[in-house]
């Protein structure tokens, strides 16, 4: 095994003196036990962290424990609570899973690891040229902190069996809504999935001028919005429980899709609704569609938090999720069907080949249906919307 | 063992009963209460306040949450109660007393989780009984009927009453066993009352003050359950305890402070909730003495009875459905609307899971055998050294100390233990969960074997000591022999109390320790409700095989001793 590393890591141009690092960090990795935080909500990726473990544990003697969380918050509350009581070593934290406002807390308040992405071998098939998907992350620069590892993007699934496609734009959603009354609703905005619905009919109905890339002020936030909720208004009513109440997540209205109570849903990987239906979890009707000026698109990281227990071991992780065995397989409809990070140009042969020969589905989108990838809005912008929406609709 | 060695056994065992329950949970309640008020030093906070008061009242839909959780809490005791009397005046002396046990020990073991989650199919607008009416009524698609999650969170009543009634009938049954019932009714019916008013007048207002402790347990934890609201209850809002339950594992530390407010006020409203039991127990007194001077014999309610002892079944017959539609759907592919069968079955959701539930369910195990084990010696030990300082088992504060955890709401205090021991970091996450479980299955156990223990006849042992045993030869070879299954009994409830715990081992375990229950209420609002059933019917099953295995250990041991089977002591 270690021969064959740093050949591999001569053979991607890193130093010597990197491969050496890296050579110290297996060392320091082995045997050791990686607490991977991750949102626990969705089976197959469950399953392929399952059997990332497994590979670790077998190529670098490095075990993984999945901790499954009902929020990624609730890991970061954690190693907040251990910083605040002193406990800078030695914590119950060593990777999590993470996306934009809860990075963004982390690395204020100085709670992550880093940089250390540049020091895994496997990052040299990444684009990281400045203003790419990889460096950025809901507006927040990246910088090493965090390492990424799938590629995420909004799009709306519907039965088309038993509903029209959605409208291209969502302006056209209060007509859509109003021919299929109670069978469209959204997650609730207090969770991610229901407050990036609201941020990508804010991007399209916001004002022309409206700069989203900055955070907003109280007076930006209400002239940005104030069409967001009028047009929200002539929505609700047509909604699944008259807009009253909402699924907690989009797995819940998965489920809602494949019991027939509602007849679309929402996700943030293209993939998932081929995924689902392999597994018998959605109607195999069911169909991927984005809205025609393109959707909300991010990539999601994993971090390491500054007092994690086993820190050698957590980059072992952070570097197996980026190699290109790991991420063909990621990308395989049969497995997770998450679309990979990494750079096809920056691949070599035997990369090239392991995507090359991936299935393909009649529910799975190209990268082409997929359109453009809008940005997501400045972190700030979705509490804020959370919370605006609750004092509206919350009584 | 001299007596002075009993007095210091007995000394130890109240002692570890005061600092491992009553002190923490007193102290949890304390730092909650200061971290309403703005101090929790470990997160910076010192400076008095009413900031968190104010970050909680500025919450959305607040104080809709807080009635609607009193509301659902106070309707389904209320409901529970009212059901559990009409089906012992209906049942009782019809039925034998093993039938009953043997009905509603399944659902009685059963944890919250799983009956919510198995009901959640049984009446949403997709699930089984819509697919059953949906070829009479025409539905082609399920109807936008808010049966499950709705506003009023009468789903969660449901499901709270599905869980209370199996519970108030058997603490039912067991104080009828201190009043002559069948005397009564005789005097009852001679004078011409009917059976329903014979229960009304005679039974009912002797009775009541035996359970009333009891039904303040269920209406507190009716009021602040967590799990069964976020599988069942409204979403928005949702009620006050998932609310604070929330607030809780909020990224900004600083919610622990607005969470704490809002444990403080879930403690508030459970005591609304008893006020409001208890104004209704005096104006139902008051209202019951005007009509029983009118001297009707109210003959006519007998027919009336049938009514919720009907609608009793119904509930019980509407859990077993659910319990069943886990184990079904825990092996189905496909099952959607509006078949009443799954499609396709399989065993993808129990091989696929596997490390997931086999993990959880070891560390249910672990943390059941050890906390139930734990509370088992503990309450041994003080009766025991009860019966050898010649004090009686239970005294007033021991009363106090182990319903003082029952009592409160559990996020009340454990928000403060949480808080507390995330600091500490001195106990292994795995021993904090132990010892959150043992909170509230020693109370339990206590509870189950106090009676039993001082109802065994004393002349037992007096004549194994005249025979020359000495107390430890009469405490192994008389007592816990003819003590088992009261013995085993508590086992199997203390057993299903900490499988069913989802609070504790959140709060105390820092998402650290998966057990099926966290897994089955973290999985309930999942896309996959085959794997959500694979938890939820371990869940279900584990309670209940040791409830089996703990009714077979007795009539095993004492296969040819008449006079010591049988389920209960009495």
């Amino acid at each position: 095994m270690k021969p064959f590393l740093i050949m591999a890591a001569l053979a991607l141009g890193t130093s010597p003196a990197l491969a050496e690092d890296w050579q110290a960090t297996l060392d320091a990795a082995r045997g050791q036990t990686v607490y991977f935080n991750t949102w626990g909500g969705d089976e197959r990726t469950n399953a392929f962290i399952a059997d990332l473990g497994k590979r670790t544990e077998a190529a670098y003697g490095v075990s993984i424990r999945q901790v499954k969380l009902a929020d990624t918050a609730d890991a970061v509350a954690r190693v907040l609570a251990e910083k605040t009581a002193g406990r800078d070593t030695e914590g119950a934290v060593d990777l999590i899973w993470i996306n934009g406002p809860n990075f963004m807390t982390m690395k204020d308040k100085g709670l992550l690891h880093g940089p250390f992405v540049a020091d895994l071998p496997n990052s040299a098939a990444l684009d990281m040229t400045e203003g790419s998907a990889n460096t950025v992350d809901f507006t927040i620069p990246v910088e090493g902190m965090e390492a990424p590892w799938r590629l995420a993007k909004f799009v709306f699934t519907y039965d088309s069996d038993r509903i029209t496609p959605p409208p291209a734009g969502m302006a056209g959603w209060v007509d859509w809504a109003k021919d299929h009354p109670g069978r469209i609703t959204h997650p609730d905005p207090a969770n991610f999935m229901g407050a990036t619905f609201l941020k990508q009919a804010l991007i399209e109905l916001a004002p022309e001028d409206t700069d989203l890339s900055i955070a907003p002020t109280d007076a930006s936030f209400a002239t940005a919005t104030a069409p967001l909720w009028e047009w929200y208004d002539a929505l609700r009513p047509y909604l699944w429980r008259d807009g009253k109440s909402f699924p907690e997540n989009e797995s819940a209205q998965h489920q809602m899709l494949n019991d027939g109570e509602v007849d679309m849903s929402m996700s943030f990987d293209p993939a998932s609704a081929a995924a689902a239906i392999g597994d018998g979890l959605l109607p195999e009707t069911v169909r991927v569609f984005v809205p025609a000026a393109g959707s909300i698109g991010n990539v999601s990281f994993v971090a390491i938090p500054y007092n994690a227990a086993h820190m050698a071991g957590a980059k072992v992780v952070a570097n197996t999720l980026l190699a290109p065995e790991t991420q063909a397989r990621m990308q395989d409809i049969d497995v997770l069907g998450s679309f990979s990070v990494l750079d096809p140009s920056l691949l070599d042969d035997a990369g090239r080949a392991a995507f090359a020969s991936l299935p393909t589905a009649e529910a799975l989108p190209t990268l082409d249906d997929l359109g453009p990838v809008l940005p997501e809005p400045h972190p700030d912008w979705m509490p804020r919307l959370t919370l605006e929406w609750q004092h509206r609709y919350t009584r | 063992m001299s007596g002075q060695g009993a007095i210091f056994i007995r000394g130890a065992a109240g002692a570890l009963i005061v600092a491992g329950l009553a002190v923490p949970v007193a102290f949890g309640m304390w730092h909650s209460l200061g971290a309403s008020f703005g101090y929790f030093p470990a997160i910076g906070a010192t400076r008095l306040s009413f900031e968190a008061w104010q970050g909680l009242v500025a919450l959305p839909g607040l104080w809709r949450a807080a009635a609607t959780g009193l509301f659902a809490g106070l309707l389904s005791t209320a409901i529970s109660v009212m059901l559990a009397f009409a089906v012992l005046a209906v049942f009782h002396g019809r039925l034998r007393h093993g039938t009953f046990s043997r009905i509603l020990t399944p659902l009685l073991a059963a944890p919250h989780a799983a009956i919510a989650i198995g009901m959640v199919f049984v009446i949403a607008p997709s699930g089984w009984i819509a697919r059953m009416l949906a070829p009479l009524v025409g539905w082609a698609y399920p109807p936008d009927i808010p049966t499950v999650g709705d506003p009023w969170a009468l789903a969660l009543v449901l499901a709270l009453v599905v869980k209370e009634l199996p519970f108030v009938v058997l603490i039912l049954l067991g104080s009828m066993t201190q009043i002559p019932v069948r005397q009564h009714m005789a005097t009852g019916r001679s004078l011409g009352y009917g059976r329903a008013a014979c229960w009304l007048w005679l039974v009912f207002p002797q009775l009541w003050p035996l359970i009333r402790l009891p039904v303040l347990v269920v209406l507190a934890f009716a009021i602040s359950v967590v799990d069964m609201a976020m599988i069942i209850g409204p979403s928005n809002p949702p009620t006050l305890a998932v609310m604070v339950a929330r607030l809780f594992a909020d990224p900004n530390v600083d919610a622990i402070l607005p969470a704490s407010a809002g444990g403080v006020l879930q403690l508030v409203l459970v005591g609304v909730g008893f006020a409001a039991l208890l104004g209704a127990q005096i104006l139902v007194r008051q209202l019951g003495r005007l009509v029983l001077r009118c001297g009707l014999r109210l003959r006519w309610l007998d027919k009336v009875l049938s009514l919720p002892a009907a609608l009793a079944v119904g509930v019980v017959l509407l859990a077993g459905l659910g319990l069943m539609s886990l184990l079904i759907w825990s092996v189905s592919f496909v099952w959607r609307w509006p078949d009443l069968w799954p499609a396709s079955l399989s065993m993808r959701a129990w091989r696929g899971a596997a490390e997931s539930w086999q993990g959880a369910a070891g560390t249910s195990l672990l943390v059941a055998v050890c906390s139930t084990a734990i509370a088992l010696l503990v309450a041994i030990v003080w009766l025991e050294s009860g019966d050898r300082t010649g004090r009686g088992g239970t005294s007033i504060w021991l009363q106090f100390a182990i319903y003082l955890p029952l009592l409160m709401p559990q996020i009340s205090f454990l928000i403060g233990l949480g808080g507390m021991t995330l600091q500490s970091g001195l106990f292994s996450p795995l021993a904090l969960v132990v010892w959150g479980h043992w909170l509230f299955v020693f109370p339990y156990v206590m509870i189950a074997l106090a009676d039993p223990w001082g109802a065994l006849d004393p002349r037992l042992e007096r004549t194994a000591a005249a025979l020359g045993a000495g107390p430890w030869r009469r405490f192994v070879r008389v007592k816990l022999p003819a003590l088992l299954t009261p013995i085993c009994t508590a086992a199997a409830v203390g057993f299903s109390v900490s499988i069913a715990q989802y609070l504790p081992t959140l709060f105390l375990g820092g998402g650290r320790i998966v057990t099926l229950t966290t897994e089955a209420v973290a999985l309930s609002s999942g896309s996959d409700r085959r794997v959500a059933a694979v938890h939820a019917t371990l869940q279900a099953v584990l309670p209940l095989l040791v409830f089996v295995l703990m009714f077979a250990i007795p009539a095993t041991l004492h296969r040819n001793r008449r006079a010591l089977r049988g389920g209960f002591s009495k």
